[in-house]
């Protein structure tokens, strides 16, 4: 009697963790690994919202490759756009870290400031800089006008599109910014006053010492900024929708399109895929390349082994 | 470390420009929300409206079933805080507290599902929410919450990681369950975790504008992000109603920014230190 209730305890002990974490796995399995693994077999589809699947092999990628301009035209797009704003996005976010890290008064207000655009919708955003931007009643051709510079057409010129949306979203940096700012505060202030000591200006410090050891959270910073750039979609929707000339037409937006405007689940779903194949690699990419310049305390003894 | 005086100068100057880029376009939101209709379109630019017009905001709220809009963005926020807080916290002290069989398989999945682009699985959902019939209901926007997501799973095991285990042993011999060691001792410390994972559901599904437009359809059930948008599509003239409305929407996640401002930045720094 009293071992079977020993038993049940022991079973009941042993189930307990998998009841914890049960409402996610039932989750990831619904809403998550399902979706992927349909989204894959789709994409060998040609599937429409109403009516009949039909298997198409390769075909839906056959297509995207060969005989789909807009598709090679969206993904240069998008890759000059992540080559643009990511270095932007990483150096500016860190030299605001750099900022809010000084011991200026008012640095939290500051702080505070730099943060708030963050949690603004992106469709509040995309109102208030295509307002800003507007060619005619804009302040930013206003204010430049003042200082004798007629301002571009800032939204509907097909050189100054992209520069209008990362002037927007740009604007979003700030978690960004406190991602660097925890690395920078973690930096004990001994390291600093060695190197004052041993004569080092502010510029050295910085490049010698800060950049140096701020390089896991730099690795962390690129990477997710990689990922979500590549991915760019509502602000594009909301401030350019593609355009002018398809200038801006984005791979996120190439893809929603198939997918919600032309009803092509199939296609759009195999277009997806193949954007999550290029983020995969270029995150392993970058990972690789992160041995060469990331710093371990643990390379860095092995170095010393070396010498 | 002492500042010399030109990287005083040089750094107040830089963080006053700086401020103009992120604070000037909500000042300027906020005083074209007050111009009258006219003045908007005038050139040269007015900075201080000639007339205050609070009356905009009336105006453009009843242009529109804003309440409604309103209303669902409620209904579909808390539910998502709710369900998020519940079931995140409760896999996270699943994650943190216990050793078993497949759980580094399991946690490998978690960290991978953060990984996903958000368009790889949207395709699928909506098939998937399509034969359910939860198209165009709220359903597709707050169902999938009450299962938790990795993120704040991944963050709130992080914390819970940091509470020494003597708490558990010493309320397991006082002869408490294995859930009311989670609900009594766990989650009253879990508290800063759990303000974060509320805050940052809050403000992210407040201001979601792709769920909503995705999966619902009828004006009845769109959300105030997808109201607004709509709103600003057909009526792309309509500079100071667009900005009255931006008004509003800003002031509630940025009243919540506010509010748990120490929690939101010192939560980031705990979510990536490990």
């Amino acid at each position: 009697m009293s071992s079977t209730l020993a038993k049940k305890r022991a079973r009941r002990e042993k189930s307990t963790p998998y009841l914890f974490i049960l409402p996610w796995m039932i989750g990831v399995l619904l809403f998550t690994a399902g979706p992927l693994l349909m989204s894959l077999v789709m994409s060998f589809f040609n599937w429409p919202v109403i009516g009949t699947p039909k298997f198409v092999g390769a075909g839906n990628y056959i297509q995207m490759v060969t005989q789909d301009q807009q598709f090679w035209d969206s993904l240069k797009i998008t890759f000059t756009y992540t080559l643009l704003f990511v270095p932007l996005k990483i150096v500016l976010a860190l030299f605001m870290a750099v900022i809010i890290s000084k011991p200026l008064r008012f640095a939290n207000v500051i702080r505070t400031i730099y943060y708030i655009p963050t949690v603004i919708s992106s469709v509040a955003v995309s109102i208030i800089w295509g307002w800003i931007l507007n060619t005619n009643y804009g302040i930013m051709n206003y204010g430049l006008s003042k200082l004798g510079i007629t301002g571009p057409d800032w939204l509907n010129n097909k050189s100054s599109a992209l520069a209008a949306l990362i002037l927007a979203s740009a604007w979003s940096v700030g978690s960004l910014m406190l991602i660097f700012y925890t690395a920078l505060k973690s930096i004990s202030v001994e390291i600093y006053e060695a190197a004052t000591i041993d004569g080092a200006n502010q510029w050295t410090t910085f490049f010698r010492i800060t950049l140096p050891l701020i390089t896991p959270t730099l690795l962390f910073n690129i990477v997710t900024s990689v990922i979500s750039t590549l991915q760019s979609l509502d602000l594009v929707m909301l401030l350019t929708k593609g355009g002018p000339l398809m200038s801006t037409y984005m791979y996120g937006l190439y893809v929603y399109n198939n997918a919600f405007d032309k009803s092509q689940l199939g296609y759009a779903a195999a277009n997806a895929w193949v954007m999550f194949l290029i983020i995969l690699l270029l995150t392993g990419l970058i990972f690789k390349s992160s041995d060469a310049w990331v710093y371990t305390q643990s390379a860095e003894k092995s170095k010393g082994k070396k010498r | 470390m002492k500042m010399s005086k030109f990287s005083k100068v040089f750094f107040y100057t830089v963080a006053i420009i700086f401020a103009i880029y992120f604070l000037f376009p909500l000042v300027w939101l906020v005083l074209t929300a007050f111009k009258a209709e006219s003045e908007v379109m005038t050139y040269p630019i007015t900075i201080l409206p000639k007339s205050w017009h609070p009356e905009n905001f009336v105006n453009a709220w009843n242009s529109q079933p804003f309440d409604q809009f309103t209303w669902n963005s409620i209904v579909v926020t808390l539910i998502n805080c709710l369900g998020q807080m519940v079931a995140s916290s409760l896999a996270a002290f699943g994650f943190a507290r216990y050793d078993f069989k497949g759980k580094k398989a399991l946690f490998t999945i978690l960290l991978a599902t953060m990984m996903l682009p958000w368009d790889v699985t949207v395709i699928p959902q909506y098939m998937q929410f399509n034969l359910l019939g939860w198209i165009d209901t709220l359903k597709p926007l707050t169902i999938p919450a009450l299962f938790g997501s990795a993120y704040y799973i991944y963050f709130m095991r992080q914390y819970v990681e940091g509470i020494p285990a003597d708490f558990h042993e010493a309320a397991k011999i006082d002869g408490a369950n294995e859930f009311q060691v989670y609900s009594m001792i766990y989650l009253p410390i879990m508290r800063p975790a759990l303000v974060l994972v509320m805050v940052q559901t809050m403000i992210s599904v407040w201001n979601d504008y792709l769920g909503p437009l995705v999966f619902l359809n009828s004006r009845k059930n769109y959300t105030l992000a997808l109201g607004l948008a709509n709103f600003k599509g057909l009526h792309s003239e309509a500079v100071v109603p667009t900005m009255a409305i931006s008004v509003i929407m800003a002031i509630v996640p940025i009243t919540v920014f506010f509010f748990a401002q120490k929690q939101i930045i010192e939560g980031i720094s705990g979510g990536v230190k490990g």
